[in-house]
């Protein structure tokens, strides 16, 4: 047996250019469907487990799949936006905890997620490595984010612009890197957090400059009144949020009319998840109440609906691949009949003759099977990063 | 050591038929056939060395008789007491020098792949003059070179008996006496019988005998 292998392996190995060929079909029909399914299974795990924790998320009407995505995975479909009233309503009904959100920023790839301290509670989120949201301008990077970026506690973090080439937008706000969150495994790895009001700095809803009343230079300041100062635009803004200006950041207007993304609200009882579902149903509401698990299974059903067409389809394939790959075998078999005719004249049986086959056969399917098992191997290492590219963003 | 008696051979397309009346060679003796091309020469080699099986007649080598044997035994009996130098050498590209002359011990449990049998490969290969050559594919040898790793090959299991298809054909002047010098020297050396099948008629004398095949009856061409 081993002589057979032995003789099975030279053939295989001077034969490079047929042995890759048949290694690589035979590699992509294990590799295909078990990847797919991978990726599959690994999604709908992803998916439903985060929406299975999330009882209700409010937000505008409209895609309740795009405010779904932005709340829970923070994808880049922005929804419609809504204001902090929206949050202030599920505190007035008495019925649910809001945790309002606001999940339009990015920094250095990974999205910023405003919103309050009880989200990480909620979430159950602990910060592995530093502190928590303390200060006006601070972040707590998810694990793979630190990861990705290299940053650590104390390091400084950039928005990004919205818009590179909008000159007149807002600068970028240099955030101090607080903490960094404990391994989840969910989108919290992939998100920095920040309080909200430092995700409506970011936005220049507010800003920080130096104390108006106090400047006294003709090109800054152009006209000081009773109730009013007016500046020129040569007045400095604030692109770091440091305990020395701190008291400098201030907001205009009403704090609740400040836009956000989407509120989850987290009913005290089942009861009061229900009665908070029926207030929304009206026409008239600006807004509305989704159960992300509703969202996502019907999602689910879709990929999976999809996937069974792409099954059969990689069936057909796999099958007409099969068939190649057992015509190659014959023809090469019918080539080699001098070969063949020439091991029988040394003595050899028609049995060893076919052993040899088998080991040849067994060598090719081997080796496909360990590069599937590898390309499996290195799909399940990306698997969450694959999701998130295939299905979330 | 061989005796063939009423000895009849047609190919089933039945083009070609070949008979034998009465034939035999003794034990050590040297033999060369010749004949015409398409004379059937390579065929009575090839039923001498059982991978032919006669329509009638039987084929005897030493005490066994080859005709009577069943596949696998007609299989055991080749690889263990024949060594066969085909007329176009029948090496495997895909193997290198050392790997085709120890071909026959992979394929076949009649023959066991000692320790030493590589080192007597080894010195085989030496006394031919292909020892640098173990490494090479026969790819990259010349047609002399060929044709002694297909003798090496035939004679490492020391057969009693050395079947030669034109072993000297297509060759050079000074590699003709030089492969049949080894031959022979090989033949002497292990006591073996030797038939030869060639086509040129100046190394006959060095036989102890010649036999010409247009002594028997032959219809078509083989």
């Amino acid at each position: 047996m081993k002589d057979s292998f032995y003789v099975a392996w030279k053939y295989v190995s001077f034969n490079r250019g047929k042995t890759a060929t048949l290694v690589a079909c035979i590699t992509l029909i294990l590799f295909l469907p078990l990847s797919l399914q991978l990726l599959l299974n690994e999604s709908e795990r992803q998916l439903l487990s985060r929406a299975v924790s999330t009882p209700l998320v409010v937000g505008a009407k409209g895609s309740a799949l795009d405010l779904v995505m932005n709340s829970l995975y923070f994808g880049d479909e922005v929804p419609e936006l809504i204001s902090m009233e929206a949050s202030n309503q599920v505190v007035d009904t008495g019925m649910a905890l809001p945790i309002p959100l606001y999940v339009r920023f990015r920094a250095r790839g990974a999205p910023i997620v405003g919103t309050t301290l009880d989200y990480f509670d909620f979430r159950g989120v602990k910060v592995a490595e530093g502190s928590h949201l303390t200060m006006l301008g601070d972040c707590v990077v998810g694990a793979s984010v630190a990861e990705r970026l290299g940053v650590k506690p104390g390091d400084s973090l950039l928005s990004s612009p919205e818009n590179l080439f909008d000159l007149a937008g807002m600068y970028p706000l240099k955030m101090k890197v607080a903490g960094v969150l404990r391994k989840s495994h969910t989108s919290d790895d992939l998100a920095v957090f920040t309080d909200l009001k430092t995700a409506w700095v970011i936005q220049g809803l507010g800003h920080g400059h130096e104390d108006l009343k106090k400047a006294d230079d003709p090109q800054v300041i152009l006209k000081k009144g009773e109730t009013n100062i007016i500046a020129s635009p040569k007045l400095y803004h604030y692109t770091e949020i440091t305990g020395a200006n701190l008291d400098l950041f201030h907001f205009h207007g009403d704090l609740s009319s400040y836009p956000i993304t989407a509120v989850i609200a987290v009913p005290h009882d089942a009861k009061a998840g229900t009665i908070l579902r029926g207030r929304y149903l009206s026409g008239e509401e600006p807004h509305q109440i989704v159960r992300p698990k509703e969202v996502i299974d019907g999602l689910l059903q879709n990929i999976f609906r999809i996937k069974n067409v792409l099954d059969a389809v990689i069936s057909l394939v796999a099958l007409a691949m099969m068939l190649a790959i057992v015509l190659v075998f014959a023809l090469s078999l019918r080539l080699r009949q001098k070969e063949i005719g020439t091991i029988f004249k040394l003595g050899c049986s028609r049995l060893t003759i076919a052993r040899l086959l088998a080991a040849e056969i067994f060598i090719i399917v081997m080796v496909s099977g360990a590069l599937c098992v590898g390309s499996i191997f290195f799909v399940h290492q990306f698997a969450n990063d694959l999701v998130r590219m295939l299905f979330i963003r | 050591m061989i005796r063939i008696d009423s000895l009849a051979f047609r190919y089933p397309t039945g083009e070609f038929s070949l008979n034998v009346p009465e034939f035999a060679i003794d034990k050590a003796e040297r033999v060369a056939v010749i004949g015409p091309s398409g004379s059937g020469k390579t065929t009575l080699l090839n039923l001498i060395a059982g991978i032919l099986t006669p329509v009638r007649g039987t084929v005897t080598v030493g005490e066994r008789e080859i005709s009577g044997l069943g596949d696998a035994g007609r299989r055991d009996f080749r690889i263990t007491t024949i060594g066969f130098v085909f007329q176009d050498f029948e090496l495997l590209d895909y193997l290198s020098v050392m790997d085709n002359i120890l071909h026959p011990y992979r394929i076949t449990v009649a023959l066991t792949l000692d320790k030493d049998i590589p080192e007597r490969a080894t010195s085989l290969a030496r006394e031919m003059g292909i020892a640098d050559k173990l490494n090479r594919r026969p790819g990259d040898l010349s047609h002399g070179e060929k044709q002694r790793v297909a003798i090496c090959r035939a004679l490492l299991a020391r057969p009693q008996l050395i079947l030669s298809d034109e072993a000297t054909g297509n060759l050079d002047p000074v590699n003709k006496i030089r492969i049949l010098d080894l031959l022979f020297s090989s033949v002497e050396n292990h006591g073996a019988t030797l038939v030869a099948v060639t086509h040129d008629h100046e190394l006959l004398p060095r036989f102890d005998r010649v036999v010409d095949f247009q002594d028997f009856p032959a219809e078509g061409d083989a």
